[in-house]
């Protein structure tokens, strides 16, 4: 029995039954790692022997009769989150040599159910990419090869490094955040299920921000059910965090059997972009199809300003960005270069430290909050950001659930899209509104391209209504039977 | 009348709103569990909040709250229910974050209003146009190595309100006593301990000048001014200056400048140009701040009284001067200690004594109101012997110097002393009889006219009886004897 091709489900039952243990699980999955990791880059940083302690502690627990449904589940944590004594980059040169004394409210409530640290997965330098090529740790390869070719693909981001880790079997799961797409493309682009929760779900204590009132953490996992539980362990109220909801958290598990009859899905008219993909628009008619067969309702809906979603998120996001990277100053903590007076150990620091993409989001951020353009930049963008959270709310009081694509395209090659920022930014344009309008999105792989690359879609909630996302993707996830296997993995 | 300066072309208003900023009483830190303390080894009251530390988040403290409303409360300002932070963003190697939280277009308190007493008398009213909350940053110090500058975290994260008035000052002396008010209320509201030397409260002060009947002209804001007499010494240098600049066919820019105590004078720190531009966006990390009504009630009904009430309740209650109420209520311990001492007593006679002897005792003694030179109590006893008719006001004055002395108590001193004052009128004519016949020329020189040797004939029959004589009973037979 391979260790590595389970899922969580799978894998917790068979611990719970002794069929193995999860020193057994983890050994197997330090071992893959060890023999591909250096080819996908899917880990900037990973702790074996951390992981095998854990495991003891996890096999401990289990024969305790103490174990929840994680206990001795191995995950690859995206190294955004902070892990107390465990180096934490944002896959940035600045915070190269920084060991957070600190544990992020996330992972500790994984570690407290007994999930196991594989290492710190790899992204794009400070979440700020679709493609994991801004990592100052060098680009992860997606798994996934086109047919017939042995050319690198990205793995999308920026929670990249965890995607290509669970798709390549390298962690039965991980932990990602998405501030415009950042679990959604990387999931579709990796045949993963991932699902951006509420924002206010999760606490973003612990986690280096990127853009604060967009960012939110979410599982990365090979079924919904395993989403499911993973979320169930990192969501909840946290006191740190005062933008966190103070709501119980619901069983997710038990939502993804509810089924989908009688639910209402609404089919933006405005997702249908002009030079679409033939086979982006035919696997969401596919989509449409399969909750139609098992009892949902397709209602028509409209989100008007679907259209200017793209442009207040690159202005909100690096507005944000700006002023949350501001702290990396050289002074107190990470990497500093030392020069004639403070401003020059400043530009020094932060030109050495910081990639080309943070550069140039820290520059449109520090022009759009600037004097004399705020008005017409950032508040205007805050204004058509509420339209766009009203086109949601407006929606909502028809349908239940919304039915999208997660990306215009399945996974691009490395070096393709790169000459040109804008064109990497519309890989965002699917998922960005759901991030500006805080509500829970989730992608799963539906199908496969003409050049059998996994495609994903989305479903898109209410606030705080994951249950019903999860209940319709547990839906589509049945109907669309993904079994496809990336060519690059652990055996 | 009104102050003005007289230049070259004429007489010059002087113009000044303030900006205080004073620190929150509170036990911790406006965003963080750190400790508020002042002092302490250099970062031993910071948190990683506080030290910017990736992916932390502040968590607003609901007393540092509390604190500004009930301060906006005690100025009679309006309360606003919702309320929003902002980043003020700028680099400092003493500001963590790189930005400073502070709230920018929706402050936690509005409008409001302070009342000031000049010298002559006059109360005027100076607005507040506003307070709202903000974290103070840390300190540089650049004297403590050879190459390198120190970073001290302790202060970064506590909280301050600012407090912006209208342009109303006039004068360096209502600029004082404006400060001195302000501090008086938030030492009264127990929100600000008002100690300037140690930095907890400062003022940056806003000046400009013009001639009568003008519009404003531009203003200079002098940063961080840290006692009452700079600030007004820094008024007045300020205005000088403009008035100089405007008389020399120049132009007043707009900028920030310092005020250097020891040269008298201010001077350019940057100009309007240099100026950051703070890029302010509301604070994502936190939600906007909502008061209940009901929060903000139950802190009114909380509220302590404050100074302006008081000084009229003492003038009411006690029958006092409306300007020694003042001198009473300048300090809540005072007007306590004034308190415990007046209830069922000559109220009048309390307040002088207060005023009087017991402030030069405390001064000359180097004591404070809550360490006092003669208890409340002792004091007490002191005026019911006066009040009795005990002892007289003369030798109540030499009890008195021996109770600050010795800590001894007036009865026990006036008995010890023989010091009960004679009431008995055979005693005293007898006293008298005795002095006008030993003054027989003075008491011709009275008869012919001499009114005023009346005072010395009394004077020496208190001398002839040691001070003990009733006053009144002693003036009466004077002027029974010499007929």
């Amino acid at each position: 029995m391979s260790l590595l091709n389970l899922t969580i489900a799978q894998a917790s039952a068979a611990l719970a039954a002794k069929k193995f243990s999860a020193v057994e699980l983890t050994a197997a999955h330090n071992a893959a790692i060890a023999a591909l990791n250096p080819r996908l880059n899917a880990y900037i940083t990973t702790t074996p022997e951390l992981a095998l302690a854990q495991a003891q502690a996890a096999d401990a627990r289990i024969a305790a009769g103490t174990a929840t449904p994680l206990t001795g589940i191995p995950l690859a944590i995206k190294d955004l989150f902070c892990t107390a004594g465990v180096r934490t980059t944002a896959a940035s040169k600045i915070l190269e040599p920084f060991i957070p004394p600190y544990e992020s409210t996330v992972t500790r409530q994984l570690l407290e159910a007994g999930t196991i640290c594989l290492g710190k997965a790899n992204l794009d330098e400070f979440a700020m990419g679709s493609s994991n090529i801004t990592s100052g740790y060098g680009p992860v390869e997606n798994p996934w090869k086109r047919n017939g070719s042995d050319a690198k693909l990205v793995p999308g981001g920026s929670s990249g490094g965890s995607a290509a880790a669970v798709a390549a079997r390298l962690a039965l799961g991980a932990t990602g955040t998405d501030t415009g797409g950042s679990i959604r493309q990387p999931a579709s682009f990796t045949g993963l299920a991932g699902i951006k929760p509420t924002y206010g779900r999760c606490s973003r204590y612990g986690i280096v921000a990127f853009a604060s009132s967009l960012d939110q953490a979410g599982p990365m996992a090979r079924t919904v059910e395993d989403c499911a539980i993973l979320l169930g362990a990192m969501a909840g109220f946290d006191p740190h965090d005062s933008t966190s909801a103070e709501r119980a958290v619901p069983d997710f598990t038990a939502a993804t059997g509810r089924g989908v009859k009688g639910l209402r899905i609404g089919i933006p008219a405005e997702y249908r972009m002009d030079g679409m993909s033939g086979e982006i628009s035919a696997l969401w008619e596919k989509g449409v199809a399969w909750l139609r067969e098992q009892g949902a309702e397709i209602v028509d809906i409209s989100l008007p300003h679907t259209k200017y979603g793209l442009a207040v998120y690159y202005i909100v996001a690096p507005a944000e960005a700006s002023s949350n990277l501001a702290r990396y100053d050289g002074v107190r903590f990470g990497k500093r270069v030392d020069g004639e007076d403070l401003i020059d150990m400043y530009e020094r620091t932060r030109a050495a430290g910081f990639g080309p993409e943070v550069k140039r989001r820290i520059m449109i951020g520090t022009y759009v909050l600037s004097h004399g353009y705020y008005d017409a930049y950032y508040l205007k963008a805050q204004k058509v950001r509420n339209l766009i959270l009203r086109d949601f709310n407006n929606a909502f009081e028809k349908v239940d659930a919304i039915l999208t694509p997660t990306a215009p395209s399945a996974a691009f090659g490395l070096g393709e899209k790169m000459d040109d920022p804008v064109t990497m930014y519309l890989n965002d344009v699917f998922t960005v509104p759901a991030s500006l309008a805080g509500v829970p999105a989730m992608s799963i792989p539906a199908g496969l391209s003409a050049e059998g690359l996994p495609l994903g879609l989305q479903v898109i909630g209410k606030h705080f209504d994951e249950e019903t996302v999860f209940a319709v993707s547990a839906a589509l996830e049945r109907a669309a039977g993904f079994t496809a296997l990336p060519s690059v993995r652990a055996e | 009348m009104a102050y003005s300066l007289e230049g070259k072309t004429g007489t010059w208003e002087v113009v000044c709103g303030l900006e205080i900023h004073a620190q929150v009483i509170s036990e911790s830190k406006l965003f963080s569990g750190a400790s508020a303390t002042y002092g302490g080894a250099p970062n031993a009251h910071v948190s990683f909040v506080d030290a910017g530390f990736p992916g932390m988040l502040p968590v607003i403290n609901r007393e540092c709250v509390a604190q500004a409303v009930r301060t906006g409360l005690g100025l009679k300002a309006q309360i606003n229910l919702v309320s929003r932070f902002d980043r003020k963003n700028y680099f400092y190697a003493d500001l963590p974050n790189g930005y400073q939280i502070s709230q920018f277009d929706h402050p936690i308190v509005g409008t409001g209003d302070v009342e000031i007493e000049l010298q002559d008398g006059t109360i005027k009213h100076i607005g507040i146009t506003r307070l709202h909350l903000e974290q103070d940053a840390g300190k540089s110090m650049h004297d403590q190595h050879a190459s390198k500058s120190v970073i001290d975290l302790n202060r970064a994260g506590v909280a301050l309100m600012e407090i912006v008035s209208e342009p109303d000052i006039r004068s360096p002396e209502e600029a004082g006593a404006y400060l001195r008010k302000i501090r008086q209320i938030l030492r009264y509201l127990g929100t600000c301990d008002g100690n300037m030397e140690e930095g907890s409260m400062r003022a940056d002060v806003n000046v400009s000048v013009r001639k009568a009947g003008e519009d404003f002209r531009t203003r200079c804001e002098i940063k961080n001014v840290n006692s009452v007499r700079f600030v007004m010494h820094a008024v007045e240098a300020e205005a000088l200056r403009q008035i100089e600049v405007w008389e020399s066919g120049g132009e007043v820019r707009q900028e920030t400048r310092l005020y250097d105590p020891a040269r008298g004078e201010t001077r350019s720190m940057r100009s309007k140009e240099d100026a950051h531009d703070y890029r302010y966006f509301p604070e994502p990390d936190l939600l906007p701040l909502v008061l209940e009504e009901e929060f903000v009630a139950r802190l009114k009904a909380k509220l302590p009284e404050l100074p302006d009430e008081k000084r009229r309740r003492f003038c009411d209650e006690y029958a006092i001067p409306f300007y020694d109420a003042g001198v009473l209520v300048a300090e809540q311990a005072t007007a306590d200690f004034y308190e415990s001492v007046a209830k069922g007593r000559d109220a009048r006679l309390v307040a002088n004594w207060i005023s009087g002897d017991f402030f030069a005792a405390m001064n000359r003694t180097g004591r404070s109101i809550e360490n006092p030179p003669v208890s409340g109590a002792a004091l007490g006893e002191l005026i019911d012997l006066i009040s009795d008719k005990t002892i007289n006001g003369r030798i109540a004055k030499d009890v008195f110097e021996e109770m600050v002395e010795t800590g001894a108590m007036p009865g026990a001193i006036v008995e010890a002393k023989g010091l009960r004052q004679v009431t008995d009128t055979s005693a005293i004519d007898a006293a008298v009889t005795q002095v006008l016949a030993a003054n027989p020329d003075k008491v011709a020189e009275y008869k012919s006219g001499k009114d005023k040797l009346f005072g010395f004939f009394v004077g020496q029959v208190m001398k002839a009886m040691q001070g003990k004589g009733n006053p009144a009973l002693v003036n009466e037979a004077v002027k029974a004897q010499l007929g």
